[in-house]
Protein backbone atom coordinates (compact mmCIF):
# COMPACT_ATOMS: atom_id res chain seq x y z
CA UNK A 1 0.00 0.00 0.00
CA UNK A 2 1.64 3.21 -1.16
CA UNK A 3 1.46 6.13 1.24
CA UNK A 4 0.53 9.72 0.48
CA UNK A 5 1.85 12.84 2.15
CA UNK A 6 -0.59 15.52 3.38
CA UNK A 7 0.19 17.45 0.16
CA UNK A 8 -0.84 14.67 -2.24
CA UNK A 9 -3.92 16.53 -3.51
CA UNK A 10 -1.86 19.68 -3.93
CA UNK A 11 0.74 17.77 -5.98
CA UNK A 12 -2.05 16.58 -8.27
CA UNK A 13 -3.48 20.09 -8.50
CA UNK A 14 -0.01 21.35 -9.51
CA UNK A 15 0.07 18.63 -12.25
CA UNK A 16 2.93 16.82 -10.52
CA UNK A 17 4.05 13.70 -12.38
CA UNK A 18 3.58 11.20 -9.59
CA UNK A 19 6.05 8.38 -9.00
CA UNK A 20 6.61 5.84 -6.25
CA UNK A 21 9.56 6.62 -3.99
CA UNK A 22 10.39 4.71 -0.81
CA UNK A 23 6.78 3.60 -0.49
CA UNK A 24 5.31 7.07 -1.06
CA UNK A 25 3.50 8.64 -4.01
CA UNK A 26 5.46 11.80 -4.75
CA UNK A 27 6.01 14.16 -7.71
CA UNK A 28 9.16 13.55 -9.75
CA UNK A 29 8.53 16.92 -11.40
CA UNK A 30 5.76 19.43 -12.06
CA UNK A 31 4.85 21.22 -15.31
CA UNK A 32 8.09 23.24 -15.64
CA UNK A 33 10.21 20.04 -15.65
CA UNK A 34 13.36 19.03 -13.80
CA UNK A 35 15.74 21.50 -15.49
CA UNK A 36 13.55 24.58 -14.99
CA UNK A 37 12.74 23.59 -11.42
CA UNK A 38 16.43 23.04 -10.67
CA UNK A 39 17.50 26.39 -12.10
CA UNK A 40 14.65 28.21 -10.38
CA UNK A 41 15.81 26.87 -7.02
CA UNK A 42 19.40 27.98 -7.73
CA UNK A 43 18.25 31.48 -8.77
CA UNK A 44 15.18 32.15 -6.58
CA UNK A 45 13.53 29.68 -4.18
CA UNK A 46 12.19 26.15 -4.38
CA UNK A 47 9.55 24.46 -2.22
CA UNK A 48 9.96 20.71 -1.58
CA UNK A 49 7.54 18.31 0.10
CA UNK A 50 9.87 15.95 1.96
CA UNK A 51 7.21 14.56 4.30
CA UNK A 52 8.25 11.03 3.31
CA UNK A 53 11.41 11.46 5.38
CA UNK A 54 11.30 10.07 8.89
CA UNK A 55 11.14 12.43 11.85
CA UNK A 56 12.14 10.59 15.00
CA UNK A 57 12.18 11.84 18.55
CA UNK A 58 14.46 10.40 21.22
CA UNK A 59 13.30 11.67 24.59
CA UNK A 60 14.21 11.23 28.23
CA UNK A 61 16.76 12.54 30.70
CA UNK A 62 19.37 10.12 29.40
CA UNK A 63 18.44 10.40 25.71
CA UNK A 64 21.39 12.44 24.53
CA UNK A 65 24.02 10.48 26.42
CA UNK A 66 22.45 7.19 25.41
CA UNK A 67 22.45 8.13 21.73
CA UNK A 68 25.95 9.58 21.60
CA UNK A 69 27.84 6.21 21.38
CA UNK A 70 25.79 5.14 18.30
CA UNK A 71 27.38 7.73 16.04
CA UNK A 72 31.01 8.35 15.08
CA UNK A 73 30.53 12.12 15.50
CA UNK A 74 31.38 14.17 18.56
CA UNK A 75 28.01 15.63 19.46
CA UNK A 76 28.67 16.29 23.12
CA UNK A 77 29.25 19.99 22.52
CA UNK A 78 25.91 20.61 20.80
CA UNK A 79 23.69 23.05 22.61
CA UNK A 80 19.89 22.99 22.42
CA UNK A 81 18.79 23.87 18.89
CA UNK A 82 22.11 23.01 17.27
CA UNK A 83 22.16 20.44 14.49
CA UNK A 84 24.69 18.00 13.13
CA UNK A 85 24.86 15.89 9.98
CA UNK A 86 26.11 12.43 10.91
CA UNK A 87 25.69 8.72 10.30
CA UNK A 88 24.64 5.63 12.24
CA UNK A 89 27.27 2.94 11.77
CA UNK A 90 27.07 -0.84 12.06
CA UNK A 91 29.70 -3.07 13.71
CA UNK A 92 31.62 -3.36 10.43
CA UNK A 93 31.79 0.42 10.08
CA UNK A 94 29.20 0.51 7.29
CA UNK A 95 26.50 3.16 7.27
CA UNK A 96 23.03 2.19 8.55
CA UNK A 97 21.73 5.65 7.60
CA UNK A 98 22.83 9.25 7.29
CA UNK A 99 20.85 11.60 9.49
CA UNK A 100 20.43 15.18 10.67
CA UNK A 101 20.15 15.39 14.42
CA UNK A 102 19.00 18.35 16.48
CA UNK A 103 19.55 18.62 20.21
CA UNK A 104 16.27 19.46 21.95
CA UNK A 105 15.40 20.42 25.52
CA UNK A 106 14.60 16.83 26.46
CA UNK A 107 16.65 14.74 24.05
CA UNK A 108 17.08 14.87 20.32
CA UNK A 109 15.20 14.91 17.08
CA UNK A 110 16.57 13.10 14.05
CA UNK A 111 15.61 13.24 10.38
CA UNK A 112 16.19 9.90 8.64
CA UNK A 113 15.86 8.67 5.08
CA UNK A 114 12.40 7.48 4.06
CA UNK A 115 13.68 4.10 2.90
CA UNK A 116 15.51 3.55 6.21
CA UNK A 117 12.72 4.70 8.54
CA UNK A 118 11.55 1.29 9.75
CA UNK A 119 15.08 -0.10 10.02
CA UNK A 120 16.31 2.94 11.95
CA UNK A 121 13.35 2.96 14.32
CA UNK A 122 13.82 -0.73 15.16
CA UNK A 123 17.57 -0.30 15.55
CA UNK A 124 17.31 2.74 17.79
CA UNK A 125 14.57 1.16 19.91
CA UNK A 126 16.68 -1.98 20.35
CA UNK A 127 19.68 0.09 21.41
CA UNK A 128 17.98 2.75 23.52
CA UNK A 129 14.60 1.61 24.80
CA UNK A 130 15.86 0.69 28.26
CA UNK A 131 17.15 4.26 28.78
CA UNK A 132 14.83 6.51 26.78
CA UNK A 133 11.87 6.59 24.42
CA UNK A 134 12.19 6.50 20.61
CA UNK A 135 9.09 7.55 18.70
CA UNK A 136 8.23 8.53 15.14
CA UNK A 137 6.56 11.89 14.64
CA UNK A 138 4.08 10.46 12.16
CA UNK A 139 1.68 13.38 12.48
CA UNK A 140 4.23 15.89 11.20
CA UNK A 141 4.84 16.91 7.59
CA UNK A 142 8.26 18.16 6.47
CA UNK A 143 8.99 20.81 3.85
CA UNK A 144 12.16 22.41 2.54
CA UNK A 145 12.43 25.94 1.21
CA UNK A 146 15.76 26.36 -0.56
CA UNK A 147 17.49 28.98 -2.64
CA UNK A 148 18.94 32.50 -2.48
CA UNK A 149 15.46 34.04 -1.99
CA UNK A 150 14.42 31.59 0.75
CA UNK A 151 15.27 33.92 3.64
CA UNK A 152 13.33 36.83 2.05
CA UNK A 153 10.31 34.60 1.57
CA UNK A 154 10.46 33.48 5.21
CA UNK A 155 10.67 37.12 6.28
CA UNK A 156 7.52 37.94 4.35
CA UNK A 157 5.76 35.15 6.26
CA UNK A 158 6.64 36.85 9.56
CA UNK A 159 9.56 34.58 10.37
CA UNK A 160 11.85 36.77 12.44
CA UNK A 161 14.44 34.45 13.99
CA UNK A 162 17.98 34.94 12.69
CA UNK A 163 18.87 31.26 12.49
CA UNK A 164 22.48 30.35 11.78
CA UNK A 165 23.29 27.42 9.45
CA UNK A 166 22.50 24.09 11.14
CA UNK A 167 20.41 25.47 13.98
CA UNK A 168 16.71 25.03 14.67
CA UNK A 169 13.95 26.62 16.73
CA UNK A 170 10.27 26.23 17.53
CA UNK A 171 8.40 29.22 16.18
CA UNK A 172 5.52 30.39 14.02
CA UNK A 173 5.47 30.83 10.27
CA UNK A 174 2.50 32.69 8.80
CA UNK A 175 0.88 32.23 12.21
CA UNK A 176 1.31 28.43 12.15
CA UNK A 177 3.37 26.56 14.77
CA UNK A 178 6.45 24.94 13.23
CA UNK A 179 9.92 23.70 13.99
CA UNK A 180 12.25 25.41 11.55
CA UNK A 181 15.91 24.70 10.86
CA UNK A 182 18.43 26.41 8.63
CA UNK A 183 19.53 23.41 6.61
CA UNK A 184 18.85 21.58 3.40
CA UNK A 185 19.99 19.28 0.65
CA UNK A 186 20.69 21.60 -2.28
CA UNK A 187 23.88 23.51 -1.42
CA UNK A 188 21.82 26.71 -1.15
CA UNK A 189 20.79 28.74 1.86
CA UNK A 190 17.46 27.45 3.04
CA UNK A 191 15.16 26.03 5.65
CA UNK A 192 13.47 22.80 6.61
CA UNK A 193 10.06 23.20 8.19
CA UNK A 194 8.30 20.58 10.31
CA UNK A 195 4.59 21.29 10.65
CA UNK A 196 1.60 19.28 11.82
CA UNK A 197 -0.24 17.34 9.11
CA UNK A 198 -3.41 19.35 9.74
CA UNK A 199 -1.67 22.67 9.01
CA UNK A 200 0.57 21.32 6.24
CA UNK A 201 -1.50 22.16 3.19
CA UNK A 202 -2.37 25.67 4.37
CA UNK A 203 1.29 26.46 5.03
CA UNK A 204 2.38 24.94 1.71
CA UNK A 205 -0.16 27.05 -0.18
CA UNK A 206 0.99 30.15 1.67
CA UNK A 207 4.64 29.48 0.70
CA UNK A 208 3.78 28.63 -2.90
CA UNK A 209 1.77 31.85 -3.21
CA UNK A 210 5.01 33.84 -2.90
CA UNK A 211 6.17 34.90 -6.37
CA UNK A 212 9.77 33.69 -5.91
CA UNK A 213 8.71 30.19 -4.93
CA UNK A 214 8.31 27.25 -7.32
CA UNK A 215 7.32 23.71 -6.34
CA UNK A 216 10.22 21.33 -6.94
CA UNK A 217 9.91 17.58 -7.48
CA UNK A 218 12.17 14.68 -6.54
CA UNK A 219 14.01 14.83 -9.88
CA UNK A 220 15.46 18.28 -9.25
CA UNK A 221 15.99 17.45 -5.57
CA UNK A 222 18.36 14.74 -6.81
CA UNK A 223 20.16 16.89 -9.41
CA UNK A 224 20.55 19.73 -6.87
CA UNK A 225 22.12 17.46 -4.24
CA UNK A 226 24.37 15.84 -6.86
CA UNK A 227 25.74 19.25 -7.93
CA UNK A 228 26.28 20.05 -4.24
CA UNK A 229 28.29 16.82 -3.86
CA UNK A 230 25.96 15.45 -1.17
CA UNK A 231 25.51 11.74 -0.49
CA UNK A 232 22.28 9.89 -1.25
CA UNK A 233 21.70 6.81 0.88
CA UNK A 234 21.57 3.70 -1.31
CA UNK A 235 23.96 5.32 -3.79
CA UNK A 236 26.97 6.91 -2.08
CA UNK A 237 26.21 5.30 1.27
CA UNK A 238 25.14 1.81 2.30
CA UNK A 239 25.79 -0.85 4.96
CA UNK A 240 29.15 -1.80 3.40
CA UNK A 241 30.62 1.67 2.76
CA UNK A 242 32.32 3.36 5.73
CA UNK A 243 32.04 7.11 6.26
CA UNK A 244 35.78 7.40 5.55
CA UNK A 245 35.35 5.71 2.17
CA UNK A 246 32.38 7.98 1.48
CA UNK A 247 34.55 11.06 1.99
CA UNK A 248 32.90 11.90 5.32
CA UNK A 249 36.03 11.58 7.48
CA UNK A 250 35.37 15.12 8.71
CA UNK A 251 32.39 14.00 10.78
CA UNK A 252 34.32 11.39 12.79
CA UNK A 253 35.41 12.05 16.36
CA UNK A 254 38.76 10.80 17.49
CA UNK A 255 38.41 11.85 21.10
CA UNK A 256 36.28 8.90 22.31
CA UNK A 257 36.52 6.22 19.65
CA UNK A 258 33.69 4.13 21.09
CA UNK A 259 31.04 3.65 18.46
CA UNK A 260 29.92 0.73 16.26
CA UNK A 261 32.61 -0.14 13.72
CA UNK A 262 35.19 2.13 15.38
CA UNK A 263 38.09 -0.31 14.86
CA UNK A 264 37.76 -0.31 11.09
CA UNK A 265 36.87 3.37 10.81
CA UNK A 266 39.71 4.61 13.02
CA UNK A 267 42.25 2.42 11.21
CA UNK A 268 41.01 3.83 7.89
CA UNK A 269 41.43 7.33 9.29
CA UNK A 270 45.04 6.51 10.19
CA UNK A 271 46.09 4.41 7.18
CA UNK A 272 43.72 5.78 4.55
CA UNK A 273 40.81 3.86 2.97
CA UNK A 274 41.15 1.57 -0.06
CA UNK A 275 38.39 3.35 -1.96
CA UNK A 276 37.12 6.91 -1.90
CA UNK A 277 34.08 8.81 -3.16
CA UNK A 278 35.01 11.34 -5.84
CA UNK A 279 33.40 13.70 -8.32
CA UNK A 280 33.65 12.91 -12.02
CA UNK A 281 33.69 15.38 -14.85
CA UNK A 282 32.30 13.71 -17.99
CA UNK A 283 33.86 14.58 -21.35
CA UNK A 284 31.20 15.09 -23.99
CA UNK A 285 27.42 15.03 -23.70
CA UNK A 286 26.75 11.36 -23.00
CA UNK A 287 25.13 10.83 -19.59
CA UNK A 288 26.80 8.32 -17.30
CA UNK A 289 24.44 6.49 -14.93
CA UNK A 290 24.96 4.83 -11.56
CA UNK A 291 26.44 1.34 -11.74
CA UNK A 292 28.71 2.15 -14.71
CA UNK A 293 32.19 0.65 -14.26
CA UNK A 294 35.20 3.01 -14.30
CA UNK A 295 38.42 1.80 -16.01
CA UNK A 296 42.00 3.01 -15.94
CA UNK A 297 44.21 3.46 -19.02
CA UNK A 298 45.23 -0.20 -18.93
CA UNK A 299 41.52 -1.20 -19.02
CA UNK A 300 41.30 -2.47 -15.45
CA UNK A 301 38.15 -1.74 -13.43
CA UNK A 302 39.01 0.77 -10.68
CA UNK A 303 35.55 1.66 -9.37
CA UNK A 304 31.95 2.42 -10.25
CA UNK A 305 29.56 5.34 -10.63
CA UNK A 306 27.30 5.85 -7.60
CA UNK A 307 25.18 8.72 -9.02
CA UNK A 308 25.21 10.18 -12.50
CA UNK A 309 22.97 12.71 -14.17
CA UNK A 310 22.85 15.97 -16.04
CA UNK A 311 23.88 19.18 -14.26
CA UNK A 312 21.45 21.93 -15.24
CA UNK A 313 23.75 24.57 -13.70
CA UNK A 314 26.79 23.46 -15.71
CA UNK A 315 24.85 22.30 -18.78
CA UNK A 316 26.72 19.01 -18.92
CA UNK A 317 26.73 15.53 -17.40
CA UNK A 318 28.30 14.99 -13.97
CA UNK A 319 28.70 11.99 -11.68
CA UNK A 320 30.04 10.76 -8.38
CA UNK A 321 31.97 7.48 -8.15
CA UNK A 322 33.55 5.17 -5.61
CA UNK A 323 37.14 4.64 -6.83
CA UNK A 324 40.26 2.76 -5.86
CA UNK A 325 42.06 5.44 -3.84
CA UNK A 326 45.12 5.19 -6.14
CA UNK A 327 42.99 6.77 -8.89
CA UNK A 328 41.18 9.33 -6.74
CA UNK A 329 43.51 12.32 -7.22
CA UNK A 330 41.92 15.40 -8.79
CA UNK A 331 42.62 15.42 -12.52
CA UNK A 332 43.10 11.65 -12.95
CA UNK A 333 41.91 10.66 -16.44
CA UNK A 334 39.82 7.48 -16.61
CA UNK A 335 37.01 6.15 -18.76
CA UNK A 336 33.71 4.32 -18.53
CA UNK A 337 31.57 2.57 -21.13
CA UNK A 338 28.06 3.49 -22.17
CA UNK A 339 26.37 1.11 -24.61
CA UNK A 340 29.78 -0.53 -25.26
CA UNK A 341 31.45 2.75 -26.25
CA UNK A 342 34.15 4.46 -24.16
CA UNK A 343 33.34 7.78 -22.48
CA UNK A 344 36.29 9.75 -21.05
CA UNK A 345 35.93 11.03 -17.48
CA UNK A 346 38.27 12.74 -15.06
CA UNK A 347 38.28 13.03 -11.29
CA UNK A 348 37.16 16.49 -10.23
CA UNK A 349 36.67 18.46 -7.04
CA UNK A 350 33.41 18.23 -5.09
CA UNK A 351 31.08 20.04 -4.92
CA UNK A 352 30.42 20.84 -8.58
CA UNK A 353 28.98 24.26 -7.67
CA UNK A 354 29.89 26.72 -4.90
CA UNK A 355 27.94 26.09 -1.69
CA UNK A 356 25.96 29.09 -0.47
CA UNK A 357 25.05 28.21 3.09
CA UNK A 358 24.21 30.99 5.56
CA UNK A 359 27.26 30.99 7.80
CA UNK B 1 -3.52 14.47 -25.82
CA UNK B 2 -3.87 18.01 -27.00
CA UNK B 3 -2.54 17.68 -30.52
CA UNK B 4 -2.00 14.45 -32.44
CA UNK B 5 -1.28 15.10 -36.15
CA UNK B 6 -3.55 12.98 -38.33
CA UNK B 7 -1.15 12.68 -41.29
CA UNK B 8 1.45 10.73 -39.27
CA UNK B 9 1.74 7.01 -38.53
CA UNK B 10 2.57 5.86 -35.01
CA UNK B 11 4.44 2.91 -33.46
CA UNK B 12 3.81 1.06 -30.21
CA UNK B 13 7.20 2.35 -29.03
CA UNK B 14 6.01 5.96 -29.48
CA UNK B 15 7.83 6.98 -32.66
CA UNK B 16 5.98 8.88 -35.37
CA UNK B 17 6.65 8.46 -39.11
CA UNK B 18 5.93 11.04 -41.79
CA UNK B 19 5.98 10.27 -45.51
CA UNK B 20 8.06 12.72 -47.56
CA UNK B 21 8.64 12.83 -51.35
CA UNK B 22 11.01 10.26 -52.96
CA UNK B 23 10.14 7.31 -50.68
CA UNK B 24 11.62 9.11 -47.67
CA UNK B 25 10.17 8.71 -44.17
CA UNK B 26 10.94 11.14 -41.36
CA UNK B 27 10.96 9.81 -37.82
CA UNK B 28 10.47 11.52 -34.47
CA UNK B 29 9.01 10.79 -31.04
CA UNK B 30 5.48 11.62 -29.97
CA UNK B 31 4.33 14.31 -27.58
CA UNK B 32 3.28 11.55 -25.18
CA UNK B 33 6.81 10.08 -25.31
CA UNK B 34 8.55 13.39 -24.62
CA UNK B 35 6.17 14.08 -21.72
CA UNK B 36 6.88 10.66 -20.23
CA UNK B 37 10.64 11.13 -20.57
CA UNK B 38 10.81 14.72 -19.32
CA UNK B 39 13.57 17.17 -20.20
CA UNK B 40 15.78 15.61 -22.89
CA UNK B 41 19.50 16.29 -22.49
CA UNK B 42 21.19 13.86 -24.93
CA UNK B 43 20.23 12.31 -28.25
CA UNK B 44 22.23 9.63 -30.04
CA UNK B 45 21.34 9.50 -33.74
CA UNK B 46 22.03 6.69 -36.23
CA UNK B 47 24.85 7.05 -38.76
CA UNK B 48 23.85 8.25 -42.21
CA UNK B 49 24.13 5.33 -44.64
CA UNK B 50 23.18 2.69 -42.06
CA UNK B 51 20.67 0.11 -43.28
CA UNK B 52 17.86 -0.60 -40.84
CA UNK B 53 15.21 -3.25 -40.68
CA UNK B 54 11.75 -2.44 -39.36
CA UNK B 55 11.77 -2.43 -35.56
CA UNK B 56 15.57 -2.26 -35.31
CA UNK B 57 17.01 -0.26 -32.38
CA UNK B 58 18.73 2.73 -33.97
CA UNK B 59 18.78 5.78 -31.67
CA UNK B 60 18.70 6.74 -27.98
CA UNK B 61 17.03 9.66 -26.26
CA UNK B 62 18.08 10.50 -22.73
CA UNK B 63 16.34 12.71 -20.21
CA UNK B 64 17.68 13.83 -16.86
CA UNK B 65 16.15 10.72 -15.29
CA UNK B 66 16.31 7.97 -17.89
CA UNK B 67 17.49 6.68 -21.29
CA UNK B 68 15.14 5.24 -23.88
CA UNK B 69 15.85 3.30 -27.09
CA UNK B 70 14.21 4.28 -30.37
CA UNK B 71 13.30 1.78 -33.07
CA UNK B 72 13.04 2.26 -36.80
CA UNK B 73 9.39 2.24 -37.89
CA UNK B 74 10.31 0.96 -41.37
CA UNK B 75 13.08 -0.85 -43.27
CA UNK B 76 15.47 1.28 -45.32
CA UNK B 77 18.62 3.36 -45.32
CA UNK B 78 19.28 6.35 -43.07
CA UNK B 79 19.72 9.31 -45.45
CA UNK B 80 19.71 12.24 -43.01
CA UNK B 81 19.85 13.00 -39.28
CA UNK B 82 18.77 16.19 -37.53
CA UNK B 83 22.17 17.37 -36.25
CA UNK B 84 20.58 20.43 -34.63
CA UNK B 85 19.19 18.15 -31.91
CA UNK B 86 22.68 17.15 -30.76
CA UNK B 87 23.18 20.63 -29.32
CA UNK B 88 19.52 21.41 -28.66
CA UNK B 89 17.76 18.21 -27.58
CA UNK B 90 15.13 20.36 -25.82
CA UNK B 91 13.63 21.04 -29.27
CA UNK B 92 12.06 17.59 -29.03
CA UNK B 93 10.31 18.62 -25.80
CA UNK B 94 9.24 21.96 -27.22
CA UNK B 95 7.90 20.76 -30.59
CA UNK B 96 7.96 16.97 -30.85
CA UNK B 97 6.24 16.82 -34.26
CA UNK B 98 8.60 19.36 -35.86
CA UNK B 99 11.81 18.05 -34.32
CA UNK B 100 12.41 14.98 -36.52
CA UNK B 101 15.37 12.80 -35.55
CA UNK B 102 16.29 10.94 -38.74
CA UNK B 103 15.06 10.19 -42.26
CA UNK B 104 14.97 6.79 -43.96
CA UNK B 105 14.71 6.03 -47.68
CA UNK B 106 12.63 2.92 -48.06
CA UNK B 107 11.94 0.60 -50.97
CA UNK B 108 8.49 -0.18 -49.73
CA UNK B 109 6.26 2.42 -48.13
CA UNK B 110 3.60 -0.20 -47.53
CA UNK B 111 5.60 -1.13 -44.40
CA UNK B 112 3.90 1.87 -42.80
CA UNK B 113 0.49 0.23 -43.19
CA UNK B 114 1.10 -1.96 -40.15
CA UNK B 115 1.62 1.14 -37.96
CA UNK B 116 -1.18 2.92 -36.12
CA UNK B 117 -3.06 5.96 -37.29
CA UNK B 118 -3.68 8.85 -34.89
CA UNK B 119 -6.96 7.41 -33.57
CA UNK B 120 -5.46 4.01 -32.84
CA UNK B 121 -2.41 5.55 -31.15
CA UNK B 122 -4.62 7.80 -29.04
CA UNK B 123 -6.61 4.75 -27.96
CA UNK B 124 -3.38 2.95 -26.99
CA UNK B 125 -1.95 5.75 -24.85
CA UNK B 126 -5.31 6.40 -23.18
CA UNK B 127 -5.30 2.86 -21.81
Amino acid sequence: MLRKTPLYQLHLELCGKITEFAGYLLPVHYLPGIIHEHLHCRRHAGFFDISHMGQLLIVGDEAFNAFEPLTPSDISGLSIGQQKYTVLTNDQGGVIDDIILTRTANGLNIIVNAACKTKDLEYLQSQLSDRCEVVELSNQALFALQGPAAAHVMGRLAFSADLAFMTACNTELAGISCTISRSGYTGEDGFEISVSNKDAEALARRLLAEPDVMAIGLGARDSLRLEAGLCLYGHELNETITPVEAGLAWLIKTRHPHFPGADRIISQLQDGPETLRVGLSIHGKQLVRDGSIIYNDTHHAVGHVTSGSFSPSLGKPIAMAQLDVKYSAIGTDLYTKVRERPVAVSVTRLPFIPLRYHR
Amino acid sequence: MSHLPSHLRYTKSHEWAEVQPDQIVRVGITDFAQQELGDLVYIELPKVGRTLSAGEQCAVVESVKTASDLFSPIAGEVVAVNEQLVDEPERVNNSPYQAWLFSIRTDDLSGLDRLMDADAYLLMIDQ
